[in-house]
């Protein structure tokens, strides 16, 4: 057929088969993802928001950590990709009966999954079961290492808005030193050549982050001084014990994003924040719902992201998991 | 590797294609022209042009990515999943008569999965198939309404319509050994 | 029962003898050390070319797991491992399960030792009751059951006080006070150098500062006791300044270094395989400052000893996530290879000092026999062949574990024989 040769042309590819982070994409890897996406979007503005894509296949969402709102993102991509889907969440798995990761993963596997969408509190955990596993693991957020399809996602309404990655000024601003998100979006935007610059308290800056390619600081008005996009992070009441702030109180008044301080950035920056959000704790409500902000807009582009990348892994595991061609 | 069709021939047999729909629709009333990608999107407009002129009333136009319905796209050998573009239907195909356009009618799954596709926007009264040509070998019972060129071909042999649009160019050209 | 070494260059540091010689053993001692000696009647071995006879090295730093983790390693696998590697001796660490703190166990060890029969095992015992750092062990008894140190390894002497009296009360038996310098607030629950790899990771850090502020206390308190005090696995620029100054200064304070902390970096956890539990030990592995100040100080005399912190894992236990994963690698088996590769055979350091840091010191250290090849003194004896091309193998280890990031390593150097008490217990000639 006439089109095939042209697809065959256009096409790019992932060469991984799992999606452990961003780390290791390339720009035309993540430009693709992003492309992709933009299909995935239009089917999820449709009345029957569903194609047949992954009939057929089964994805077991893994999460070892709780959260609702990556989870609920994974299933429905996975949903409108026509795939089976199985949540798993820990308080209700053998975990907590004191078995491995591995051997509850090797469990899981036995019978046949086609992919593993895990969230797991230890950095490298989706690395151990790639090298491990049959599945194609999707990593849904690694301890404080990476959270690659929130970088996506966060890359897709970023170009929405913008037209564009490269060239931006992105400041990033909350308690770096625990955040996954911050990882793969400093990766990501550099990768994709935007200006990233980091801010938070000195105690919640990650130690050589002068390696990460970013401009750090600790003044949130320099951060934003100029800034096209302006995403902030959760910062965890939990800080307080590690001696890391003193009270959410002054964390709000030396780091919160107000009205004021976002007026540092240029007219049509937008506000974004990963959630799940603490208002008033660092975002202001006034900001949070305020016209610059898209962080409902994260939210929804977030499953046509996650659609993306199932359907560009899905096809990659073919390759490996079936030994065809 | 032999041209089967030229400009001029193309473009009369999508002149002729577009007097055939208004023959057998009795006029445009509750029609829309939907190409599939890629090379169906360019075709159908140009019938959109041509119905405008013969008629002067606008068809609405869409464009079908049908690579999510695709039969074949979880059996690759190694290579790349089939890039996905956008799907752009402005319009609700509900109890609208659909003239589902591609380049070339071959083994008949395309129009299965674009059949799948449309299917999911709503429910049309009725689907007919354009095609610019039909080169044979079926797989699945489906046959074309309107067909710009019937054009025997081996298996072996294969059938490239490059347009103005995409290509530079607007011809048919049969490649291989018969 | 006679034995030759026959031929070869002898290096025996404590004897400044460097030369080519002939070696006698006699009943389990040195008979003689001489030109063109005699058989007489004696098993001849002889040294190949380009081969070294050295005094038995000794490893003042193992953890051979028995009694209670059998499954990691015993003191018949573990001391295998010892002689394969080319270590006559072995000091084992009190953290075993029960923790060595009351010379039952000492006794029970020695048994073990005994009855392997490879290398000698030097128990040391635990500063305090279960290592709990509340209530002083019986060190005096101790000591007579065999413990040739005290520490509380795992985790530092917990406070100021426990160490200082610890310190006073080893100094009085004569033996040394060994610390496994940590300070557990700023250590947290870090599993990796904090700079810029772990944060890369996302793993939690632990600053070389954890470790030098208790090196710093603990040169403090030796010279306010008077005593020994020796710095266990030492691994940050830091605390090598903080023992530099200590010495400068007359304290007595010795340190050791372990391989893989002149060997790796951090940035190996960034590497092929990334978040290798075999890569994750503690302390980490730290940055390449930090790694370059380790050599520095073993080429400048500052480094007393290098010491393996051979702690063997079982596979299950290390194939877990990495924050969750133990800590500890094995080493008896690469030691010297990569003393040979990373510090002889790139001129950091004569293959005198290699025995120094290998042999001499870690026996004066413990204050234990050996280091030596005198005439009269046991027939220690280890032969190394430095030319030798070896790749390491994880799966072919004498130990029961193999957790160590070495496998598939080439490497230049090795050990050709073994000799303990005059028995040849490791021959690969």
């Amino acid at each position: 057929m006439t089109t095939q040769a042209t697809e065959a042309a256009a096409a790019a590819t992932l060469t991984s088969r799992h999606l452990l982070g961003i780390a290791g994409m390339t720009a035309d890897e993540i430009g693709l993802v992003l492309d992709t996406a933009i299909a995935m979007k239009e089917i999820g503005g449709r009345a029957i928001k569903k194609v047949p894509t992954l009939r057929g296949r089964t994805i077991v969402n893994l999460f070892f950590e709780p959260s609702t709102r990556t989870r609920t993102s994974f299933e429905i991509a996975e949903k409108r990709l026509s795939a089976d889907t199985l949540s798993i969440a820990a308080a209700t798995s053998s975990v907590t009966k004191g078995e491995s990761l591995l051997d509850t993963v090797r469990n899981i596997e036995a019978m046949s999954p086609d992919m593993i969408v895990m969230r797991h509190a230890s950095s490298g955990a989706p690395h151990l079961l790639a090298r491990t596993c049959r599945s194609a693991i999707v990593n849904a957020g690694d301890g404080m290492h990476e959270h690659p399809t929130q970088a996506l996602l966060d890359a897709f309404t970023i170009r929405e808005h913008k037209g564009r990655l490269a060239g931006l000024k992105v400041a990033i601003i909350g308690d770096l030193l625990h955040s996954r998100v911050l990882r793969s979006n400093v990766i990501l935007l550099n990768t994709m050549g935007a200006e990233v610059w980091a801010c938070g308290p000195s105690t919640l800056m990650p130690p050589g982050i002068g390696g990460f390619g970013v401009r750090a600081t600790t003044s949130v008005d320099e951060a934003v001084e100029g800034a096209d996009v302006v995403m902030m992070l959760r910062i965890q009441h939990e800080r307080m014990h590690g001696h890391f702030i003193p009270s959410v109180r002054e964390y709000f008044t030396l780091f919160g994003l107000t009205p004021e301080r976002a007026r540092r950035a240029r007219s049509d920056v937008i506000i974004m924040h990963p959630g799940p959000m603490n208002r008033g704790v660092e975002i202001d409500s006034e900001v949070a719902d305020g016209p610059y902000s898209v962080i409902l807009e994260q939210v929804s582009n977030g499953v046509a992201v996650r659609m993306a990348v199932l359907y560009l892994l899905a096809g990659r595991d073919i390759d490996v998991e079936r030994g065809e061609g | 590797m032999p041209q089967v069709m030229d400009a001029d021939r193309m473009s009369r047999a999508l002149t002729r294609i577009a007097h055939e729909i208004l023959e057998r629709n009795c006029g445009l009333d509750e029609l829309a022209l939907v190409g599939i990608r890629t090379r169906g999107v360019p075709l159908a407009r140009r019938l959109a042009r041509a119905l405008r002129e013969i008629n002067g009333d606008d068809v609405p136009t869409g464009a079908l990515d049908i690579t999510l319905y695709r039969d074949d796209l979880m059996r690759h050998a190694v290579g790349p999943q089939p890039v996905v573009r956008r799907t752009e239907i402005a319009f609700s195909i509900d109890d609208r008569k659909i003239l589902l356009v591609d380049d070339v009618l071959y083994t008949g799954r395309t129009i299965r999965a674009a059949l799948d596709a449309l299917i999911d926007f709503g429910r049309p009264r009725g689907i007919q198939l354009v095609v610019l040509v039909d080169r044979g070998h079926r797989e699945l019972p489906i046959k074309a309404d309107y067909v710009g060129k019937n054009l025997p071909t081996s298996l072996s042999q294969s059938v490239q319509v490059r347009l103005q649009e995409i290509d530079g160019v607007d011809e048919v050209v049969i490649e291989g050994e018969p | 029962m006679k034995l030759l070494l026959k031929g070869g260059r002898v290096v025996d540091p404590a004897n400044a003898r460097d030369g080519a010689f002939d070696v006698l053993i006699e009943d389990g001692r040195i008979a003689r050390v001489g030109k063109d000696l005699p058989a007489d009647g004696a098993e001849v071995f002889e040294i190949r070319p380009g081969w070294i006879v050295a005094p038995g090295l000794i490893d003042i730093h193992v953890h051979l797991r028995e009694p209670g983790q059998e499954h990691k390693e015993t003191v018949l696998t573990g001391t295998e491992a010892a002689v394969a590697g080319g270590f006559a001796a072995v000091a084992c660490m009190p953290n075993t399960e029960p923790v060595n703190d009351h010379a039952g166990i000492t006794q029970f060890i020695l048994k073990k030792a005994a009855e392997a029969a490879r290398a000698r095992v030097y128990p040391i015992g635990a500063v305090s009751i279960g290592s709990k750092g509340e209530q002083l062990a019986e060190l005096g008894e101790q000591k007579t059951a065999g413990c040739v140190a005290f520490t509380d390894d795992g985790k530092p002497v917990a406070t100021a006080l426990l160490m200082r009296r610890a310190l006073e009360y080893a100094g009085m038996l004569g033996v040394p006070v060994i610390d496994h310098c940590e300070d557990p607030s700023l250590k947290g629950d870090g599993v990796a150098h904090e700079g810029y790899y772990s944060s890369y990771l996302g793993l939690r850090g632990i600053p070389g500062a954890a470790e030098s502020i208790m090196v710093e206390r603990d040169v403090s308190l030796a010279e306010l006791a008077g005593a020994h005090v020796h710095i266990a696995h030492m691994s940050a620029r830091e605390s090598l300044r903080a023992v530099r100054a200590g010495k400068a200064r007359g304290v007595r304070v010795t340190c050791e270094v372990a391989p893989h902390h002149f060997t790796l970096t951090d940035e190996a956890l960034d590497g092929a395989v990334k978040y290798d539990t075999n890569l994750k030990m503690n302390p980490p592995l730290r940055s390449a400052a930090d790694r370059d100040a380790m050599i520095e100080g073993i080429a400048d005399g500052t480094v007393d000893a290098i010491a393996t912190d051979h702690a063997p894992h079982h596979p299950d236990e290390k194939m877990l996530e990495f924050d969750r994963a133990p800590f500890g690698i094995v080493g008896l088996e690469t030691a010297v290879p990569l003393v040979f590769d990373r510090l002889v055979h790139t001129g950091r350091i004569t293959i005198g000092r290699m025995i120094e840091l290998l042999s001499v010191n870690p026996a004066r250290v413990i204050n234990v026999p050996g280091g030596t090849l005198a005439e009269g003194s046991p027939a220690d004896v280890t032969v190394l062949a430095p030319d030798r091309e070896m790749i390491v193998s994880a799966e072919s280890l004498k130990s029961r574990s193999r957790n160590m990031p070495f496998d598939g390593w080439r490497l230049r150097g090795g050990v050709a024989a073994t000799i303990v008490g005059g028995r040849m217990v490791y021959k690969n000639a």
